[in-house]
């Protein structure tokens, strides 16, 4: 009884409350973060109601609310020769699938009310990781079903596209991983996290972006490459193909494009779960109390709680904001390019990370060594870019 | 035609490795980013004018709804030379001319009608006007019709409108033809 009700509590402040708003949100902050990135201020226009003469916009907040109207009021249009039944179903597959993956997402620590010990995670399970990539494949059959249920031929190439790069993504996805496994020798999620508590050398927070910095940036540019956005959104194409959702309209077409988002939001989480130690702070966070320097506030185990699902609230939300940037910053790939890079780049480099991660864990268990290479990496990364050469000729404005 | 090749630039080994060419690419559109969002309004980049809320001020020389320009008793400083109906590239210029009982000038417009749906706004007519007679300074935009026939406006409309700064009707403007008072 216990369980039933803690899990419907959890699924709706995490899933109902946190995931599914932020997924709306950030349809409005894509639009502003990418007007303001480029001198532009973007919508601010809807509102409902007028006050002393002003309407209030709220800073064009409003503007999902409104798209959301329009979607749900827009006839669903399948054309004639499509399969009806796949049509319908394939944007619920790509939705349903990136839902489930935050039910193994662990979003704050276990906490005790009233005697019952309550993770606030949906479901803990062993497999963990490994069911993360089973959905995430799983999720290609909603733009592969809707490109072959729409019956044209621009939808069918999107949809191709799409399981193409998604099946070439998913090997590297998986062996970056791979590393991450080795590291902290889990796959259930909230182990993972637990074994990223506490701190490595005596200053550095022991989170997977220190001891595998290599591995999280594979991972970051495979998953955005699985979320099929900017750079690699070439399953759609306004010029060219258009995309695996032409034949869709009104929620159907909702479903995948917040489909989209909520994916965002997925792998802004499990990104913060396996490399930026999930809902935990060090320094801060203690085991049952916050401190600040000298200061040391003991909490009750639910304020802890809350305390953890803020901070890892606060890591997703950055996560999603970096994606959004990234997006609006890069040109995409021509698709060769993916290629390219997702086989010939990506895939050997994943395979020497965990050799390097191997040799480095065999000559010494306790993490320190791998520790001491990943700061040189991302030294050596941060000298680079300070360092490098610049083209003068091309200005930047 | 000839191909023309593009020269391929030739990428350094650090810029094809792609990661801080990324970094850099970030840094610039975040710098925007932030500029815009937390800077103050002077140095802000942002290009937006919030049209009907906020009007751009048109530059002086902008072209708008045409005037004609009255002498000091009201009447039409147009002399009816057909100068501007001809340099019309639109057609959209009609005059019927009359003899005017003035006898310093030799004709008035008894009609003077410009179609404005027909106008592109090119300002050949002002440039042609050898009276000074019509300008196109009231900073105005053409006025919503809603039958055709409103559109063309006729002598006492165009009469009827101010310069831009609302002012003068330019009695006793200094002009080529009037560099000594009329009738002396």
């Amino acid at each position: 009884m216990v369980i039933v009700v803690s899990t419907i509590i959890k699924f709706i402040v995490f899933v109902l409350l946190f995931a599914m708003p932020l997924a709306t949100l950030l349809t409005w902050m894509e639009r502003r973060q990418s007007a303001y990135s480029q001198d532009r201020i973007g919508p601010t226009r809807a509102h409902i109601f007028t006050l002393f003469g002003k309407p209030i916009v709220l800073g064009g907040l409003l503007h999902p609310v409104a798209d959301a109207l329009k979607m749900f009021f827009k006839e669903s249009f399948a054309p004639d020769s499509s399969d009806h039944a796949l049509h319908r179903i394939a944007p619920l597959i790509g939705f349903v699938t990136a839902l489930i993956v935050l039910a193994l997402i662990p979003f704050g620590p276990d906490i005790t009310i009233a005697g019952h010990v309550i993770p606030l995670q949906i479901v803990r399970l062993d497999s963990g990781l490994l069911l993360v990539f089973a959905f995430g494949s799983l999720g290609v059959y909603g733009a592969a079903l809707a490109g072959w249920a729409s019956n044209n031929r621009f939808a069918l190439m999107g949809g191709i596209r799409a399981s193409a790069q998604a099946i070439s993504y998913e090997i590297a996805l998986g062996l970056t991983a791979v590393g991450v496994l080795m590291t902290f020798g889990a796959t259930e999620l909230s182990e993972i996290v637990a074994a990223q508590d506490g701190l490595i050398l005596g200053f550095l927070p022991r989170w997977g972006i220190v001891v595998q910095p290599f591995a999280a940036m594979l991972f970051f540019v495979a998953a955005m490459a699985e979320t099929k956005r900017a750079p690699f959104d070439l399953p759609e194409g306004e010029s060219e193909i258009i995309g695996y959702f032409l034949e869709y309209s009104s929620m159907g077409f909702g479903l995948f494009m917040l489909g989209e988002f909520i994916e965002i939001v997925v792998l802004s989480g499990l990104f913060a779960t396996l490399f930026l130690g999930g809902w935990q702070l060090p320094w801060i966070l203690g085991e049952s109390s916050i401190s600040l320097g000298a200061i040391a506030i003991e909490l009750p185990s639910w304020a802890m709680g809350v305390v953890g699902m803020l901070i890892f609230g606060a890591k997703v939300f950055l996560l999603c904001a970096l994606q959004i940037q990234l997006r609006w910053s890069l040109p995409r790939f021509r698709y060769d390019q993916l290629m390219h890079l997702g086989w010939k780049i990506l895939l050997p480099c994943a395979l020497v990370n965990i050799f390097v991660t191997g040799v480095l864990l065999w000559i010494d268990p306790s993490l320190n060594l791998l520790a001491w290479f990943g700061l040189g990496l991302m030294v050596f990364f941060v000298m680079v870019v300070i360092a490098g050469p610049r083209r003068t000729a091309l200005a930047e404005h | 035609m000839a191909i023309r090749v593009r020269e391929k630039v030739d990428y350094s080994l650090y810029e094809r490795s792609y990661l801080p060419e990324v970094v850099r690419g970030l840094g610039i559109s975040l710098r925007h980013f932030f500029g815009n969002l937390f800077g103050s309004k002077k140095t802000r980049l942002l290009q937006t004018v919030r049209y009907p809320d906020e009007k751009r001020i048109y530059p002086e020389r902008f072209r708008g709804q045409h005037r004609l320009l009255p002498r000091e008793d009201g009447s039409s400083r147009c002399v009816a030379c057909y100068m501007c109906a001809t340099a019309c590239p639109a057609y959209c210029i009609h005059i019927v001319a009359e003899e005017s009982p003035d006898d310093e000038i030799e004709k008035y417009p008894a009609a003077f009608e410009i179609d404005m749906l027909r106008c592109i706004y090119c300002g050949f007519c002002v440039e042609a006007c050898p009276e000074d007679a019509i300008r196109m300074d009231t900073g105005l935009h053409t006025p919503a019709f809603l039958n055709r026939q409103d559109a063309v406006l006729g002598r006492v409309d165009l009469l009827g409108l101010l310069g831009r700064s609302g002012t003068e009707p330019a009695y006793g403007a200094q002009n080529y033809r009037e560099d000594k008072p009329r009738g002396s």
